[in-house]
């Protein structure tokens, strides 16, 4: 990814991101959040992980955000109905935001310049992905599965003691 | 510079492809629902006071027609995202079809040309976040409108699109077993082998269930009937596109038939050998009794994109004969349709291919 390319996309992800927490209407912000997702799936591209790329718009961008929007629809939120938070709040997200760029810049720094990037053919391709997590990761892979599994099953609980 | 003139020239032939099967498919639209009803067909269409072309009359006044319209807004409407939604709902489908092959290679002047405009390792999970994002222009439509009928729609057409994304995917995961690749290309070229000496590796004989829960999530998907809740003219006027006239009213109805064409190429890529023709490889015809017709190269590929449009054409007839036949779900039909019916059974045509594929193929490494 050219630099000049980066820099656009960038500025477009801040953009949107920041729509997303600033709009007022609920179902622009989900929409902002679809164009950021979106936009960080082509930072991932030029990472040479289309497999996490194409991931990212499958269960976020075409999955998850959908179901947001169909709950703000079926609710019918208006404008008004929207929390911000009091000033308090937006206090202490504004600091925790500077100490998080503080932290990032100071680690960026220590860490020095990076080396050349040297990625082994076929990096980030779905068969190198797969092998990685069914070999050396095949623990925390089924572990997380259980986890979703639970989540389905406390998903259905829920369900059926609301009816 | 070269292979970004090839890379255009590739993109704008399968959109061509594509606009053209679709026009067939409005021209079926007319015509197989005339037949059906014992009607004679539009034809009443007559340009410059000339009736004389019939339907093609009517193929061409129509989308004419759309675009002098008046494009009304609705008060009280989201007039950014009135204005996105049609865009929403027709990009995606035409984005997709990058990565459907349409031929094997082209050997041009020393080089060597894949017929596919987007070469991708995760072919088939790129058709799926496409897919998965056509359900904006839905919901966002429904939504923008400000009118009760149009949100219904958008609600419906969400809930609908999620629920047989789900079948779909797993679905093509048996197909994927299959022929071990996320690349439609290479699923395609995979094709090309024979069963027992005769018969095409097509994916309809490995995979026949995988087909039909495809073709069905397919058709619920382009959100046609016997799957148009989103819209229901009988219930909800429009559905999600009631509030929209003129040229946006003719995207939405674009997308419609593209996503018909979208199916058909999936479909056709999937289960029917993409471009490949029976017994034919690179260099020409070798037939099962021993026959061979050394063909050029060039010839071989006009037959596989030739063949690969006939396949295009049939299964976009097919589905539009499946749409004036068949009666509109009731909404719990459908939901108990996809959440009872397809995804346990694509959940089983996983298990079963993937036994069988170990049984056959041994574990690989």
């Amino acid at each position: 990814m050219t630099p000049l390319a980066f820099l656009v996309l960038a500025v477009l992800t801040v953009v949107s991101a920041a729509t997303v927490v600033v709009h007022k209407n609920p179902v622009h912000s989900a929409c902002a959040l679809v164009v950021t997702l979106f936009l960080l799936s082509i930072f991932f591209v030029g990472l040479d992980a289309e497999l996490v790329a194409v991931l990212q718009v499958i269960v976020y961008a075409g999955a998850i955000v959908v179901l947001f929007l169909f709950v703000i629809m079926l609710l019918n939120l208006q404008r008004d109905v929207r929390a911000t938070g009091g000033p308090g709040l937006v206090t202490a997200a504004a600091a925790c935001g500077v100490a998080l760029t503080v932290v990032i810049a100071t680690a960026l720094r220590r860490a020095g310049a990076p080396a050349t990037p040297t990625v082994p053919p076929g990096f980030g391709e779905t068969a190198a992905v797969a092998r990685e997590l069914f070999t050396t990761y095949l623990v925390p892979f089924e572990l997380t599965s259980i986890l979703l599994l639970v989540a389905i099953v406390g998903a259905v609980a829920l369900a059926k003691r609301q009816a | 510079m070269a292979d970004v003139a090839i890379a255009a020239a590739k993109s704008l032939f399968i959109v061509l492809l594509v606009l053209q099967v679709m026009g067939l498919g409005v021209f079926f639209e007319r015509k197989v629902s005339a037949l059906i009803q014992d009607r004679i067909g539009a034809n009443r269409a007559a340009i410059l006071g000339f009736a004389g072309m019939g339907l093609v009359n009517t193929l061409v006044a129509d989308p004419v027609k759309f675009l002098l319209k008046e494009d009304v807004v609705p008060a009280g409407s989201d007039r950014l995202l009135h204005f996105l939604a049609p865009i929403l709902s027709v990009v995606p489908v035409l984005v997709t079809f990058a990565v459907v092959p349409f031929g094997d290679v082209l050997e041009l002047g020393g080089r060597t040309i894949n017929l596919q405009a987007a070469s991708l390792n995760v072919g088939i999970l790129y058709v799926l976040a496409f897919v998965s994002l056509g359900v904006y222009g839905v919901v966002l439509a429904g939504w923008a409108s400000n009118n009760r009928w149009s949100l219904l729609g958008g609600i419906r057409g969400s809930a609908q699109m999620i629920s047989y994304e789900i079948a779909m995917g797993l679905a093509l995961i048996g197909v994927v077993m299959t022929y071990d690749t996320l690349d439609l290309q290479g699923m395609a070229r995979a094709q090309g082998a024979l069963i027992g000496g005769w018969l095409p590796a097509w994916g309809i004989f490995y995979q026949p269930i995988a087909f039909l829960i495809f073709m069905t999530a397919g058709i619920a998907e382009s959100k046609r009937i016997p799957f148009d809740l989103p819209e229901s003219e009988s219930e909800l006027v429009a559905g999600y596109f009631t509030e929209y006239s003129g040229p946006k009213h003719l995207l939405f109805m674009m997308s419609d038939f593209v996503e018909v064409v979208l199916v058909a190429a999936l479909v056709t890529t999937f289960f029917f050998g993409g471009w490949q023709v029976p017994y034919l490889l690179r260099d020409g015809f070798h037939f099962p009794w021993g026959t061979t017709i050394a063909l050029p190269s060039i010839a071989v590929a006009v037959l596989q994109v030739t063949a690969f449009a006939l396949k295009l054409i049939f299964f976009t007839w097919l589905q539009i004969v499946i749409r004036w036949t068949l009666p509109r779900f009731r909404y719990d039909q459908l939901m108990r349709l996809g959440w009872q019916g397809l995804l346990p059974l694509s959940l089983a045509n996983v298990v079963v291919t993937a036994l069988v594929v170990v049984l056959v193929a041994g574990p690989t490494a």
